[in-house]
């Protein structure tokens, strides 16, 4: 037996995964219209390559990533760009950003998905770098960082970790895609294994799942017996179940007992992570040619008519997946992408599945006052379940009243906002609402910072031109009157006057006039 | 999260599961904890513990209320989160049995609108409230504090509770009082250590039992369990209260070791006077005390040893509230420098998990 | 015999002291550095001073008062009377609350510019795009909604209007989670 460690803090949370995992993943019909945002993925956002009117076919390339950190996106319908125009993201406020709008055209459903090419040879490390980053995989897992960067250590791996911890409540996406898919994530870690040259790879399921062990295991044997030699070094190891034993930094903990730094990413400690649905997307596209261009969604929650999970093209509006998924059972519904935990409320169903969405949690809309907060009484049971090891009850203290400077020292950017501490307060303090709103602020902060930093060196820059160009020009001046009369000892020079501050009212059109 | 219960969807964010746990819910199981404890006391010393609790219990809730009203909070929560019955309670246990009934009202006053309300209510105060209230009292009126009744079973006549309700409301029935008080085993010890008394002369007193002070050792033992209720349902942590018994135990065995003679052994500091009531359920008030895993041993160990001292050579025969309270001071400062590592920290040691 | 001692005891002391102010001096930004990181760099002499710099300069020298930054908010307020000592105040001209501004910038409507090149002339950070007789247009990162480009400095009237910063997923921000009852954000 492996040997696991433990990492701080953590919860045993109720699953109730069972209400979505009663059927097989159900294949959704292609929508009507996809809505593409260009960045669905940490960094840049893509940029288009195609224009309003132009018809693409499915798995076609239709905005290619601007920067090394940065994702291809991929027509999931074929049919016909709409227009290229602003629509609500996935995001608690509602906020819009640029899509491709694709209007499937029913027709043209047969038409062969374009494949990447010719499978690279197996040895052929930045071939196969190149096929990942084409096909526009980032991790799948929520953190949506595009793979291929990921793939590209510099420091010498020895562990690749394939995640199918799955430890949100609710969320099944994972769990059935390894008990259906098993060899396609068997396959994709195998690749992966390679491409970072890490000598073993652990594939991890938490302890309530199972029947997705036996399937990955099975699957693992029958590739074994296949004559893949590599795939000896692969082992499925199972997890205790303890919220967020999925969470990168914990699993690298429970698998290999060593802390990723703070502030740092796994790879410095010898592990790259990876979660399973990217490994089957990497299957995929490096077997057979196909970008990433639909993905495994849970459709879960009290508010829900049958839940269940779906092979969703990305861009489809959540509306027509809760319609596939048969409604909800009220009248208003609050929408949640992703799950209880660490999820975000979605303002409205207008919104679509992008790469990130693992789940729909639908759940009616609560009709009693929630109890009131109450007084933080500093019982640390909040410190207690931190799986950072941070003080929850310091961290809020400071971020209620607003000493964002305070916050560093006590870790507010390693909180990895699990929500373990919200839920075990006793005093009903929404603490983890606090770190966001502080993160946010800082980061606010930090921007106005380095935009006014921005400003005044541009400023700076104009008024040296501007003071150079008087020089020219009073030096252009003396020299014509140099030219005109005899020449004179005495020379212009640049008046110190105009420094001076005129008057109040004069000053903000006297900015302009020096000029 | 309980099965059947819908998610709370508020627009600040996840999780939207609600918190189970509520601050009342830990309150009271803090009174229930307590009640062997309250139920031994009762049994053996009669039923003064009672009425006082009672009193300081109903005044207690009267200057919740009233400040309440005053800083115009709402009344609701506030009463029914338990906080202030606990604080009676403890309050009420500090004092002797037998008390005139302004004694455990102007000790919650002092507890509740001093050292609580004042400072701003749950949560923001800086010190312990119930022990503040008897700190106080015991400098205000250190002859009503230091007048302890005798175990049951050492009266000759004891008060049933007429006769206790009689004397705490006005004094009367006093005239067996005299035969109902004595010296507590911890001021007999301190009168003896004080008289060059050996240790197997003092404690051949009849205010001595088998382990500790007679009665005071059952009652010691009850809290005990109460408090390891409390650590096992997870309500409390085991930090403080193994730090303050342990250093107690410590320095106390050190001391018995070096001079039996001279120096009770440790079982009599551990089960006598308030020192389960303390380590368990006043050391522990989580607003009062350090909140980190560190912080609260240190905290804890500090409680122990002022204990001790002030046991040894303080002038007051108990030192449990002056020990609480003095380590309380320390607080902002072990919670700042006493911090736990965070994750990641430092590069831990790589070690291969094959 | 005592004050000579105690002269020699506060000589020694003195010299002590002396040589501690020379040799341990700590060499900090000049206060008008400070201050200038401070301000929000928008160049846009609200404060009757032509551009941050100069506010800097004054205030440094005591010849400005902290409350004179329209764009600074409330924040850039008590940050400037906390760098000098000062009672924080409400902002000049400010309707008294103590508030951020919401950030804006200017946009050219590029139907009736008439590529008069006075808005590029005065735009402290060049965020101004254009040449004579060309249709101008602003880039919004580079802009720090100075107003100075509005009119009347423009000749035509809405050609150049202030919109607030379109929120994206980078710039949003999450909001204060209680509300003033202590109440969750529900």
């Amino acid at each position: 037996m492996k040997r696991l460690w433990r990492f701080p803090g953590g919860l045993r949370l109720p699953g109730s995964k069972d209400l979505s995992t009663g059927g097989a993943i159900a294949p959704l019909a292609a929508p009507a219209r996809v809505y593409l945002p260009l960045r669905q993925h940490a960094g840049a956002a893509a940029k288009p390559v195609v224009q309003a009117g132009d018809r693409v076919v499915r798995g076609q390339l239709v905005a290619a990533p601007s920067a090394f950190v940065s994702a291809a996106v991929h027509a999931s319908v074929s049919g016909r760009v709409v227009e290229i125009s602003d629509h609500a993201i996935p995001h608690p406020a509602g906020i819009m950003e640029p899509c491709v709008v694709i209007e499937a055209e029913p027709g043209r459903a047969g038409d062969a998905t374009p494949s990447l090419g010719p499978v690279p040879a197996a040895g052929d490390m930045e071939a196969l770098r190149e096929r990942i980053r084409a096909a526009g995989i980032v991790g799948l897992g929520g953190a949506v960082f595009p793979s291929a960067a990921k793939l590209k250590p510099s420091r010498p791996i020895d562990t690749l970790v394939v995640n199918g911890v799955e430890c949100e409540p609710y969320i099944t996406c994972d769990d059935a895609l390894m008990r259906e898919r098993p060899e396609a994530v068997i396959h994709g870690s195998l690749v992966l294994m390679g491409m970072v040259e890490a000598g073993r790879c652990v594939v991890a399921v938490e302890d309530n799942k199972p029947q997705a062990a036996a399937r990955l295991r099975e699957a693992l044997k029958a590739v074994v017996a296949g004559g893949r030699q590599d795939a000896g070094t692969l082992e499925v190891v199972e997890v205790p179940t303890r919220f967020p034993a999925g969470g990168e930094k914990q699993l690298v903990r429970t698998l290999t007992g060593r802390e990723v730094p703070r502030g740092g990413l796994p790879y410095e400690v010898g592990v790259v992570c990876i979660n399973v649905g990217t490994a089957a997307a990497v299957a995929a596209a490096v077997r057979e040619g196909r970008p990433l261009t639909s993905r495994v969604v849970t459709v879960t929650g009290p508010g829900i008519r049958r839940p269940g999970n779906f092979e969703v093209a990305l861009g489809t509006p959540v509306a027509d997946l809760i319609e596939a998924a048969g409604g909800t059972t009220a009248e208003e519904v609050e929408l949640i992408m992703g799950g209880p935990m660490m999820g975000r409320r979605l303002e409205s169903d207008r919104t679509m599945v992008v790469k990130a969405t693992n789940c729909i949690l639908v759940t009616p809309v609560r009709t009693e006052r929630s109890e009131p907060v109450m007084p933080c009484i500093r019982c640390g049971a909040c410190a207690e379940v931190c799986p950072i090891n941070l003080l929850p009850q310091q961290l809020y203290w400071h971020a209620r009243g607003r000493s964002f400077d305070k916050l560093e020292p006590y870790g507010l950017a390693d909180c990895i906002e699990c929500g373990c501490c919200a839920v075990v307060c006793p005093s009903r303090i929404p603490l983890v609402d606090f770190y966001r709103f502080a993160k946010s602020e800082i980061a606010d902060q930090e921007r106005k910072r380095r935009s006014a930093e921005e400003s005044r060196a541009r400023t700076n820059a104009r008024n040296a031109r501007i003071e150079q160009q008087k020089r020219e020009q009073e030096a252009r001046k003396a020299a014509r009157k140099a030219a005109r009369r005899k020449p004179k000892a005495d020379k212009a020079e640049a008046p110190e006057g105009e420094k001076q501050a005129p008057q109040d009212g004069e000053a903000r059109r006297a900015v302009g006039g020096a000029s | 999260m309980r099965a059947g219960q819908g998610l709370d969807v508020a627009q600040g964010g996840a999780p939207f599961i609600p918190p189970a746990k509520r601050v009342r819910r830990i309150m009271t199981l803090v009174l229930v904890a307590l009640a062997p404890g309250i139920l031994a006391y009762t049994v053996l010393f009669g039923w003064g513990p009672l009425v006082n609790i009672t009193l300081a219990t109903a005044s207690a809730l009267g200057f919740e209320a009233l400040m309440l009203r005053i800083r115009r909070r709402p009344l609701g929560p506030f009463l029914a989160d338990g906080s202030a019955v606990v604080t009676a309670v403890l309050l009420a246990l500090c004092l002797p049995p037998l008390a005139p009934w302004w004694l455990p009202v102007l000790g919650s006053f002092i507890a509740i609108v001093g050292a609580k309300q004042l400072y701003g209510g749950l949560g923001y105060n800086p010190f312990n409230p119930a022990m503040a209230g008897y700190a106080v009292l015991l400098i205000a009126f250190p002859l009503e504090l230091s007048t302890w009744t005798l175990p049951l079973a050492l009266q000759q006549a004891p008060a049933d509770l007429a006769a206790t309700i009689a004397y705490s409301l006005g004094g009367a029935g006093t005239g067996g009082l005299d035969a109902m008080t004595a010296a507590t085993p911890l001021d007999r010890l301190r009168t003896g250590v004080g008289l060059g008394e050996a240790m197997t002369e003092i404690r051949a007193a009849p205010v001595f039992g088998i382990l500790a002070g007679r009665g005071w050792e059952w009652v010691n033992l009850a809290f005990l369990g109460g408090g390891v209720l409390l650590v096992l349902m997870r309500v409390i942590s085991w930090h403080i209260p193994v730090a303050v018994v342990g250093s107690l135990a410590l320095i106390s065995g050190i001391a018995f070791f070096l001079g039996p003679n001279h120096y009770p052994g440790p079982l009599f500091h551990l089960l006598g006077g308030a020192t389960m009531l303390g380590a368990f359920f006043i050391a522990t008030d989580p607003v009062t005390a350090a909140t980190t895993p560190s912080g609260k041993l240190v905290y804890g160990a500090g409680i122990g040893v002022l204990i001790y001292a002030i046991r040894a050579w303080g002038g007051y025969p108990d030192g449990v509230a002056f020990a609480v309270l003095l380590m309380g001071l320390t607080v902002p400062l072990l919670d700042t420098y006493l911090r736990p590592r965070i994750f990641g920290a430092r590069r831990p040691r790589v070690r291969d998990g094959s | 015999m005592e004050v000579v001692l105690l002269t020699i005891i506060a000589l020694l002391f003195g010299v002590g002291l002396g040589v501690a102010a020379i040799r341990l001096r700590v060499e900090k930004d000049p206060v008008v550095d400070q201050i200038d990181a401070i301000l929000p760099q928008t160049q846009c002499g609200q404060c009757s001073f032509p551009g941050c710099r100069p506010y800097a300069e004054a205030l440094a020298a005591g010849e400005a008062d902290i409350n004179q930054c329209p764009p600074g908010g409330d924040t850039g307020m008590r940050a400037l009377a906390d760098l000098l000592g000062k009672e924080p105040k409400p902002l000049a001209g400010g309707d008294g609350e103590a508030s951020d501004p919401v950030p804006m910038v200017a946009v050219v409507d590029e139907s009736t510019c008439i590529g008069c090149t006075k808005c590029l002339q005065v735009c402290p950070v060049d965020a101004i795009v254009g040449a004579p007789k060309q249709k101008h247009t602003i880039i919004e990162a580079h802009c720090t909604g100075c107003e100075l480009c509005l009119p009347p400095l423009c000749p035509v009237p809405d050609c150049i209007v202030m919109v607030e910063v379109r929120p994206t997923a980078a710039n949003w921000k999450w909001q204060y989670p209680l509300t003033a009852a202590g109440e969750r954000v529900a």
